[in-house]
């Protein structure tokens, strides 16, 4: 039987096809999910896209978090389903409060696209456990809210129970994708939640799963990770 | 004030009516008279004096812009021609893309980010409407001198205009130009450019027939924004001492925008219109007209259904507002419900506004009386023609004796002086990084993008299965124009055509954006005949068609026009995008070629503009044949693997496209001046028609037998290696030195 992961659209969403592209190109097979139908059609995970559903405006996934979709996205992710938010779907898990913190204006005040390094810090949720703890990785990196914040408390929270899933990667040359992009506190640039199901990631993995578009392949690992999560499963 | 029916103008032939401040000329309000053989009703007039406007009429251009058809090329390629709101290509395996490139000059200089924001808005729309999924954006950017502190204000504000509304409606921006230049000081040119993608079987056209279809308006409310824009803005010229033009400036809203592509296709795909057109340009004056002159000529409208954001707008505001983000769509009775539907489903509003008549006017209502009663050709396609007089500009001649000669113009001797002169080249605003430009735009999504600024073109994978591709460019060299108006639009073609065959694909058609000054003024237009003569004699020799485009006149402060700016599109096909040749060095020991010709031609150049501020002389020459050979050699070697980068040869000469592919690469570069050329020639001379390529060493014998059977002139010239880039026997420079004079310079003036 194959892996079926969804990929939710939104009003907005634009790296939806990407996201469907990218669990192809895994192995498993995308089903489209729609924001106003709260059935999840049998898939096994979720991916919310990029984008800027609802124009982000009032503020990125805030409208989104209430489609009717989500209600039964936050309770299967409350189950244990796995569920990938990427970029504006990253925004919308931490207004769901499936993830804590939020997403603000990126510290240089503009919108940033670039092949950015990361170094994955935790290799066991069921969205990493392709890549090993340390390894450094390229992907492209492209928004205009990226920069997670949270208040000293929860950073240390996050930090203790080993739940940031990716950092951007700073020791080395801009040209090379070194550097924190917009002013995340603690260069986080994705988290996970506690029982590790839930990623919520601001860089796009999607975008690095063909040697011809992307600046890498490192990506897929991603997709590949949650495939074999489930199989094995 | 009273509504002013269609039988109260017949009553009152004698009431005053403001058509001079609408933009009309006295001659224009007689003519409208004479059609109508009573004088307009304030929403009649309305409606003229924006479809009369020379944005919307072309009246001063279209005599010379007849040539584009008169010497079109024999293409099997053009699906749709000029006339559309954009033509379409033929590029393979059934599909068909659409493309072309507009003008949003003056609501940007007005209002930087909701100018900029809606120039991709409107062109992305006209792609839309050719039945397309639109698939990338490009702009060609002019702004005036980076260190001006206007362009502080200009350019940031078009950036993210361009940014916040491309990136929302996830349209990866896939390249074009940002040039500096004082003459654009007054007036930045802010250009945009959409490509989309169909199926043959897919292509709508504008156009309203069958008596009781109905026309259905859909998209955003209609509002009291860009009232007026295309009459009042873009028609004339801007005055120091006018008042404040702001509210003329359409304001977007790109989520609405997405929505309207994502439900406009679904509505394609159920094959639900049978005519369509967007609201653009004159807004519903404009695509009521259009359709109805395009289709059988009748049409009804109720104009008070139309949705309206402010319900004290006036018949006459709505007939003329440019507010954004929507369409119209002609679509038979039965298909009526079906296409509601999906409206609901993307939460756009859609209306029934009217229908399709069997007569052969178009008739508009207001709360049931008739305030428009007018035939569609001629508000639509019956606007007037000008025969503008021209003149070759007295100050040409001396312009042209100018020339920076090395008695003129000190050159640099020695390989200090070179090296010099390169750093400064290297790091003036024109030839420096636009990296914090680019990276401001999304160029990854829809996951397509296989090459994007800062290669040669942008290039689009368009087919997953067979890697079907296409490729576009755009150029256009004010500089060069400006000395030569015929030859410096000939070398916008030719530099676009060249950039499109370095990246391995096949030129196959043109769009152009024509900016110029006021066509009132005989100097300027001498330019703009001069430059189309020129475009449409190179596009009818290089065999790619114009397919449309835009003309965009009174670029001028007062009595001073900016340099004539024709800018040139150019699409290309490619049967396998993994074949693609990209700018960058990127494997040591490749050897280098030069191909083509290099002659002392300075004038225009990046060199001349830098060291010494001057603009004079000639510009390069221009061969078309020689290109067309360059570009056939080029795609051949693209398609067979015998080069692994290729860069044209342009603005800064030999020495720029070697910096460029050194850091883009990440390799070094040794060269050697070949025996009997002066080195500052080499380096900094703009001769057209020529590229820089790395030939691996396996594939060295075979390069040079297809060049010399094709009688292509090549010179190897050196080899990729090491850190540094080495002129022998001159200088020797690292490309971190490079790097740190190329990046930084635009951020560091502007951020």
């Amino acid at each position: 039987m194959t892996t079926r992961v969804g990929v939710v659209t939104f009003p907005g969403s634009l790296d939806d096809r990407d996201a469907q592209r990218a669990v192809r190109l895994a192995g498993a097979e995308p089903v489209a999910l729609w924001h106003r139908d709260k059935d999840l059609h049998q898939v096994d995970a979720v991916v919310l896209p990029g984008g800027f559903s609802y124009g982000d405006y009032l503020r990125c996934g805030a409208i989104s978090r209430f489609s009717p979709v989500m209600d039964t996205v936050i309770e299967q992710a409350k189950l244990g389903m796995p569920v990938l938010g990427i970029c504006n779907g990253f925004q919308v898990l931490c207004e769901s409060h499936l993830l804590p913190g939020a997403l603000t204006r990126n510290d240089s005040l503009h919108f940033i696209c670039r092949d950015q390094k990361l170094r994955i810090e935790n290799a066991d949720t069921a969205w990493t456990r392709d890549y090993s703890a340390g390894q450094e990785i390229v992907v492209p990196l492209k928004n205009g809210e990226g920069r997670f914040v949270a208040d000293e408390h929860v950073l240390d929270g996050l930090e203790a129970e080993g739940r940031v899933v990716a950092r951007y990667a700073t020791q080395g040359a801009a040209a090379d994708g070194f550097g924190n992009p917009n002013g995340s506190y603690r260069d986080i640039a994705g988290i996970t939640n506690a029982a590790g199901n839930v990623v919520g990631l601001m860089p796009h993995p999607e975008h690095a799963v063909e040697p011809l578009t992307g600046p890498t392949t490192e990506g897929l690992g991603f997709f590949t990770s949650v495939l074999k999560q489930l199989v094995n499963a | 004030m009273s509504l002013d029916t269609v039988t109260n103008a017949e009553q009152t032939p004698d009431s005053a009516q403001p058509w001079a401040e609408l933009g009309l000329k006295e001659d224009e309000y007689a003519r409208i008279r004479e059609i109508l053989g009573r004088r307009p009703t304030g929403a009649e007039l309305a409606m003229y004096s924006v479809m009369w406007s020379e944005h919307c009429s072309y009246k001063s251009s279209k005599v010379h812009l007849k040539q584009f058809g008169e010497k079109k090329p024999d293409s099997t390629a053009m699906l749709v021609g000029i006339g559309e709101n954009a033509g379409v290509v033929d590029v393979g395996q059934g599909y068909a893309v659409t493309f072309k490139v507009e003008s949003h000059n003056h609501p940007s200089y007005i209002e930087p980010y909701q100018g900029a924001a809606t120039g991709i808005g409107g062109i992305v729309r006209d792609i839309l409407a050719m039945g397309a999924r639109p698939v990338a954006v490009m702009d060609p950017l002019r702004f005036g001198a980076a260190d001006h502190p206007d362009t502080r204000r200009v350019l940031p504000g078009i950036v993210a205009g361009i940014g916040g509304y491309g990136n929302c409606l996830g349209l990866p921006n896939i390249g074009g130009e940002v040039v500096f230049d004082p003459c654009y000081q007054g007036n930045p040119l802010v250009n945009a450019l959409c490509v989309g993608v169909m199926k043959h079987e897919d292509i709508h056209l504008a156009q309203a027939s069958g008596a009781g279809n109905k026309v259905i308006l859909y998209g955003a409310r209609t509002g009291g924004d860009g009232i007026g824009g295309v009459s009042v803005l873009a028609s004339e010229t801007f005055d120091a001492t006018g008042p404040a033009k702001r509210p003329a400036v359409q304001v977007g809203d790109p989520f609405q925008e997405k929505l309207l592509i994502e439900c406009t296709l679904e509505i394609f795909a159920e094959k639900l219109v049978k005519g369509i057109q967007d609201l653009g340009g004159a807004g519903l004056s404009c695509a009521t007209s259009e359709l109805a002159s395009a289709g059988s000529g009748g049409m009804r409208i109720e104009l008070d259904t139309v949705p309206l954001r402010d319900n004290t707008l006036s018949p006459e505001e709505i007939l003329m507002s440019e507010s954004q983000e929507r369409m119209c769509a002609i679509v038979e009775p039965d298909k009526v419900d079906r296409f509601l539907e999906i409206c609901e489903k993307w939460d756009v509003i859609a209306t029934v506004i009217g229908e399709v008549t069997d007569g052969e006017r178009l008739e508009i209502f207001w709360h049931g009386e008739l305030v428009v009663d007018v035939p569609p050709r001629t508000v639509a396609h019956e606007g007037p023609t000008y025969q503008r007089p021209y003149a070759r500009p007295s100050w040409q001649d001396a312009l042209q004796a100018d020339a920076p000669t090395a008695e003129r113009l000190a050159r640099p001797a020695g390989g200090d002086a070179l090296k010099a002169d390169l750093l400064k080249v290297v790091g003036s605003p024109n030839q420096a990084s636009k990296a914090w430009i680019t990276d401001q735009y999304d160029r990854y999504v829809l996951g397509n993008t296989v090459l994007s600024s800062p290669e040669d073109s942008g290039m689009i994978r368009i087919d997953e299965e067979t890697d079907l591709g296409v490729s576009v460019a755009t150029d256009g060299n004010g500089r060069y124009t400006k000395l030569d108006p015929y030859t410096g639009a000939q070398l916008a073609l030719a530099e676009a055509f060249r950039n499109v065959a370095a990246g391995g694909a096949k030129p196959l058609a043109v769009s152009d954006c024509l900016n110029f000054g006021s066509p009132e003024d005989p100097d300027v237009m001498w330019q703009f005949a001069e430059a189309t003569r020129g475009l449409a004699d190179a596009c009818l020799e290089l065999g790619t068609p114009v397919t449309g485009g835009n003309v965009s006149l009174y670029n001028q402060t007062g009595e001073t026009a900016i340099h004539p700016t024709p800018v040139v599109a150019v699409l290309g096909v490619i049967d396998d995008v993994t074949r693609r040749t990209p700018i960058g060095f990127g494997e040591a020991g490749q050897l280098l070629y030069l191909l083509g010709d290099t002659a002392d031609e300075l004038g225009g150049s990046a060199w001349s503009q830098v060291v010494h501020d001057h603009l004079g002389g000639l510009p390069p020459k221009v061969d078309l044949e020689r290109e067309r050979l360059l570009g056939e050699i080029l795609i051949a070697a693209s398609r067979d693997g015998m080069i692994d980068a290729a860069h044209d040869l342009s603005d800064g000469g030999l020495a720029m496209a070697l910096v460029e592919s050194c850091l883009k690469g990440g390799n070094g570069a040794r060269v050697v001046v070949p025996e009997g050329l002066d080195p500052f020639v080499f380096l900094f001379s703009e001769s057209a028609g020529r590229a820089v390529v790395a030939v691996p060493r396996s594939e060295e014998v075979r390069f040079n037998d297809m060049c010399g059977a094709r009688g292509l002139p090549v010179a190897r010239i050196g080899v990729v290696d090491g850190e540094t880039l080495d002129v022998q026997g001159q200088f020797t420079v690292s490309l971190a030195e490079l790097r740190d004079a190329h990046t930084g310079v635009i951020e560091a003036l502007l951020a």
